[in-house]
């Protein structure tokens, strides 16, 4: 049994490898995701232990508000300065206790007038401690002496394309402020960079000032043991003489703490590529179910012919299983091989992306191999089951009879279809209808998942009518009319490989669907709501959102024509102990006059220093009304107690909460992050507009724009995601390509006699092409109507199930799915290629006598 | 020997010294060795022999569907040697028919597609005087829509004899016409073929082993060990069967 096994496999290995790719591609993103977080992770280790390196203990307070690393840089609280005599003086261990800056936001502006921004690094401003063993200057460097001197680190002058001895500007918490490069610096080893980040080092008193707002603090204390004394006694002895309310750690400890946060962030790339991988393994799972059906069936005259001389049924599974299991393994492994590639280019592109991450060495954790054996292994031998089944169920009969696939009845496959259709579309509504509580993520996906099986499996059944509607355009001549009827002539296999295809289509529409009716929404209420002329703003390119001087605000208020000026602060602060979103607004009014909100309790239109303003729907979910006490705790300073003075309408643009402007200073950020302009009636953009621009000259993350043009820079914002899942889904859409050709080379073989036939009547070779190259078509513009129209059907249920979001707009992106359409054909010619050359190729004579 | 007719009559096939070689070196196995051979215009001519005297492969030269090592081939005022792909599949769409062992029908089409399937290929339009006629000879007007699985395997091959005939074509080639039918659905075919020929004019060349279905020809040609080596005119299953017998007998073999 078991050679027949491993000789059937090895007659057909061109035909498995086809199949087998899937598998490999799904593996490849499972192991890959492994690879990726491994080799990352340990690298960021890396720097954060070099970091440290130098350190025994450090000490901080704990800070304000708590941010995960997704939510941002979190801002630390400040250290006093007499903490570092406290030490001194309490601590007979501690030899040089150092007082450290160290807080992001200091933005250097390059010699082309910009600002050197980061894809996710800290752009870090600090004070300057003298040289160690990891920060060394360069040639012609000297350490910063005056305020207006600083030294920054290779990576960013070369950023910056700046050099000792010239004037730049740094944005801090203050606006801009002109510095001259006295020195740059690079670190242990040469290196330029570590971990991507940027660093503008100022005297200490500067440093305080500019990047912490307070003069004698500092963001920590770094505690160096004297001889013979372990860090750990250190911190403990330290610990003892600070008492509560300081975190005091050992430079090994602390490293592992930011190294463990930023891996966090970085599990998030490992789920966006896992989910992928499951994509690509359920186009897989089909693809495999087919070619094994297909195998099946071809064999099944030797499969009845085995079972007359005595194979068991259940051989006949084991010897189908086992040919799984070996396409399986060789597909697992060259996916784990491919993962590990693809790992590592990632990496390194991540590297790249992030500034210079010098990257360590590549690693392959037992995740990654497990998770490709278990996975290649389990998909393959799951898909092949039924397969297998099937063959089990062979008479001996057969062996002796004329092999005629029986045309088997479609009933059963078709109530199952529906059954399972109906879960789906039951989970669907009860994820989307918020019924599933925590569970809600799993529900919906296990209805799309369902949702996709049951439309599978109803396929054969719509296959009919939809593809002899399809081929119908093909049938003006005798070469379309053929291929037309070939692609019905076996609707499990027909339906089977379009599923395959609609798989991928209908999640990239699915998520066309949705994101296009978000942005036509957001725009629509956006172009609706404001009544502001001009927008300053700009594009965010890493965590930290673009700010501006403040002092533009009052400047463009003047400028004649303008009639009202807002700037919007933002923070993520707590609220009575919730973490929220907390806005500032520099004119109270606009809230009104510009974004047209309604009060729906107490005045809106003013706000005192020590009142604030709620939304309705927090008001509702935080539990208060006009005249609550309400505790806030921003980024910085002390926690403040204001007085709930009125509430507003809650809409898509409001922010949660409002306060004073007076707050904003405890922002992490203490500038507005946008600003906007009301022109007064008979004004022209066109007169305020460069009139504003120049007032921005020395703030050069923003830029002035007219309204339209900042709401669709705002919604573009959704292009991005919206591509990057494109472009991943498109490999589902590669692996359902694979799909059809498989099927198609199939037909091919199985119709060789027929092929030949038609070439001895006078069939010609590009004739026969055209033919195999319509039953491609047909079936790929099948799957793609197919994906189109669940896909239409997943994301209308998903807006209108996001309706109370602020979704409110099902915009169907017709253009998108005519090019989805477009496409399949286009991939059914590409995939009928092989196929067709081959028949075209097939000898007459040799056809003819085929058996 | 060579088989030829009289200057009188016109051949609608001719083979000319055609050797047919396989393989090379010692391997090399000789199908055909200097076949020179007519089929005359209007007749029915079978060709017959033991298996392996060559005489598929000859069939099978004459038609284009295989190449000859040396030698000539040519099917009315056409030269068949030398043709390439497309000139051969123009020859076969316009001049010659085939009727298979096998039927070889497409199961996707009806039994009238069928039949007019080489005439959509070439994208010509059946005679329709014509087609009626075939269609009541063969006996099919009432199974036109159905589809091959629906049909006896007799009516099956009075279908593959109507899509031969139904073009009008120089040739019809037979490949063991009634091997896979019953005796009588084989008498009918031969009936069939015969009619076409003496009724209508029709050029056929069938290959068999069967000495029953050979005494439906005009003319017997028989080959043994790639050559020709007997011809029968006007036979009998009893002439052709004492032909065979003599064949059997290697001695006897002419050379």
């Amino acid at each position: 049994m078991f050679r027949a096994t491993w000789k059937s496999l090895l007659a057909r290995k061109v035909r498995l490898l086809l199949s087998g790719l899937a598998v490999v591609l799904g593996v490849m993103f499972v192991s890959g995701a492994f690879v990726l977080t491994d080799t990352l992770g340990r690298s960021f280790d890396a720097v954060f232990a070099d970091g440290y390196s130098n350190i025994d203990v450090i000490v901080s307070a704990k800070p304000k508000v708590e941010l995960s690393e997704a939510e941002g840089e979190q801002v630390a609280a400040p250290v006093p300065a007499s903490v570092v005599d406290q030490v001194k003086a309490k601590v007979p261990a501690a030899t040089d206790v150092t007082g450290l800056v160290n807080a992001d936001g200091a933005r250097l502006i390059g010699s082309n007038g910009k600002v050197v921004t980061s894809f996710g690094p800290p752009q870090l401003g600090e004070n300057w401690v003298g040289e160690n063993d990891l920060i060394q200057l360069r040639d012609g460097s000297r350490e910063p002496r005056a305020d207006d001197e600083i030294v920054i680190n290779q990576a960013l002058a070369d950023a910056a394309k700046v050099k000792v001895g010239d004037r730049v500007g740094v944005l801090t918490l203050e606006p801009k402020k002109e510095f001259t490069i006295v020195g740059v610096f690079g670190y242990s080893g040469g290196r330029d960079s570590m971990g991507g980040v940027n660093e503008v080092v100022f005297t200490t008193p500067v440093a305080q000032r500019l990047m912490l707002g307070k003069p004698d603090t500092f963001s920590s204390v770094s505690v160096q043991a004297a001889d013979g004394v372990s860090a750990e006694r250190l911190r403990d002895d330290v610990s003892a003489a600070l008492g509560a309310g300081y975190e005091v750690k050992t430079g090994e400890q602390a490293a592992a703490d930011q190294a463990a946060s930023l891996k966090e962030a970085l599990s998030f790339f490992n789920k966006v590529l896992l989910g992928f991988a499951a994509v690509a393994l359920l186009v897989g799972t089909f693809l495999i179910l087919n070619t094994f059906s297909i195998i099946v069936a071809q064999r099944t005259r030797e499969l009845a012919l085995m079972r007359a001389i005595g194979a068991s049924g259940r051989q006949i599974i084991g010897s189908v299983v086992l040919e799984a299991i070996a396409v399986g393994l060789i597909a697992s492994v060259l996916g784990l091989a491919a993962g590990i590639g693809v790992g590592a280019l990632l990496a390194y592109l991540f590297g790249k992306l992030a500034g210079g991450l010098s990257l360590a060495g590549l690693g392959v954790p037992p995740a990654a191999v497990i998770g490709a054996f278990g996975v290649g292994l389990v998909i393959t031998v799951v898909a092949a089951l039924l397969p297998a089944l099937r063959a089990s169920r062979i008479p001996p009969i057969a062996a002796m009879q004329d092999v005629a696939t029986p045309d088997r009845p479609l009933t059963k496959v078709t109530v199952a279809g529906g059954i399972v259709t109906a879960i789906g579309a039951t989970l669907l509504f009860l994820g989307l209808d918020g019924h599933a509580g925590d569970n809600t993520l799993a529900t919906i996906l296990g209805g799309v998942l369902f949702a996709f099986i049951g439309v599978a499996l109803l396929t054969p059944l719509i296959s009919r009518p939809v593809v002899s509607l399809l081929g119908a355009l093909f049938s003006w001549s005798v070469p379309g009319k053929l291929g037309r009827l070939n692609s019905g002539r076996n609707p499990r296999r027909t339906a089977i490989t379009a599923a395959a295809l609609m798989v991928g289509i209908a999640l990239v529409t699915g998520v066309t669907v949705i994101l296009d009716s978000a942005k036509g929404s957001i725009s629509k209420l956006a172009a609706d709501t404001i009544k502001a002329e001009l927008v300053i703003s700009g594009a965010q390119s890493g965590p930290r959102p673009p700010s501006f001087d403040p002092a533009v605000l009052e400047q463009a208020a003047a400028i004649p024509g303008v009639q009202l000026v807002d700037g919007e602060y933002g923070d993520m602060g707590t609220v009575n102990g919730t973490r929220t979103w907390v806005a500032a607004s520099s004119n109270v009014a606009a809230l009104q006059r510009i974004f047209g909100a309604k009060a729906t309790a107490g005045d809106i239109s003013r706000l005192g220093p020590d009142q604030m303003l709620f939304s309705s729907d927090t008001a509702k979910s935080r539990n208060v009304s006009v005249g609550s006490q309400v505790t806030v705790q921003l980024s910085r300073g002390e926690a403040r107690t204001y007085t709930v003075s009125g509430i507003y309408e809650s809409s898509e643009l409001t922010n949660p909460v409002l306060l004073p402007p007076q707050a904003a200073a405890d922002f992490a950020i203490p500038q507005p992050i946008q600003g906007f302009v009301q022109l007064a009636p008979g004004a022209k953009v066109a007169d305020v507009q460069p009139r504003v621009e120049t007032l921005l000259a020395d703030s050069p993350e923003v830029s002035v724009a007219d309204r339209d043009a900042f709401i669709k820079q705002q919604t573009s914002q959704l292009d991005t995601p919206l591509r990057m899942i494109q472009i991943l889904l498109a490999l589902a859409i590669v692996i359902a390509v694979l799909g059809i050709i498989n099927t198609l080379a199939l037909s091919v073989l199985e119709r060789t006699r027929e092929l030949g036939l038609l070439r001895a009547i006078g069939l010609r070779r590009a004739q026969t092409m055209r033919m195999i190259t319509v039953e491609a078509v047909v079936i790929s513009i099948f799957g793609a109507l197919l994906g189109v129209v669940v896909g239409t059907g997943l994301g209308a249920a998903v807006v209108r199930a996001l309706k109370d979001e602020g979704i409110t707009d099902l915009i169907l992106p017709w253009g998108q799915m005519a090019v989805f359409l477009v496409l399949a054909a286009i991939i059914g010619v590409i995939a009928a290629v092989l196929p067709a050359v081959r028949a075209a190729r097939i000898n007459v004579l040799g056809a003819i006598a085929h058996d | 020997m060579t088989a030829t007719v009289g200057p009188q009559a016109q051949a609608a096939a001719q083979a000319n010294d055609v050797w047919k070689l396989y393989g090379s070196g010692e391997a090399q196995v000789a199908a055909l060795r200097g076949v020179t051979a007519e089929f005359e215009r209007g007749r029915f001519t079978a060709i017959m022999g033991p298996s392996g005297s060559g005489k598929s492969t000859l069939m099978h030269c004459l038609a284009g569907l295989d190449s000859v090592t040396r030698g000539t081939v040519s099917i009315g005022e056409t030269t068949v040697t030398g043709l390439g792909d497309s000139g051969l599949t123009k020859l076969r769409r316009d001049k010659v028919g085939f009727i298979f062992q096998q039927f070889n029908l497409l199961p996707t089409l009806t039994a009238q597609e069928n039949i007019l399937l080489p005439l959509s290929i070439a994208g010509r339009k059946p005679d329709p005087a014509w087609y009626d006629t075939v269609i009541d000879t063969v006996g099919l007007r009432d199974r036109l829509k159905h589809r091959p699985a629906q049909l006896s395997g007799g009516q099956q091959q009075r279908v593959a004899c109507a899509r031969a005939l139904v073009a009008r074509p120089e040739v019809i080639f037979a490949d063991e016409p009634t091997g896979n039918l019953d005796s009588r659905s084989g008498a009918e075919v031969l009936n069939f073929l015969r009619n076409s020929v003496r009724e209508h004019g029709q050029t056929i060349v069938m290959v068999t082993h069967d000495p029953t279905a050979a005494a439906y020809a005009d003319r017997v040609i028989f080959l043994a060990d790639g050559q020709i080596v007997s011809e029968l005119v006007e036979p009998t299953a009893d002439t052709v069967l004492d032909t065979m017998k003599k064949l059997d007998t290697p001695t006897e073999v002419a050379r």
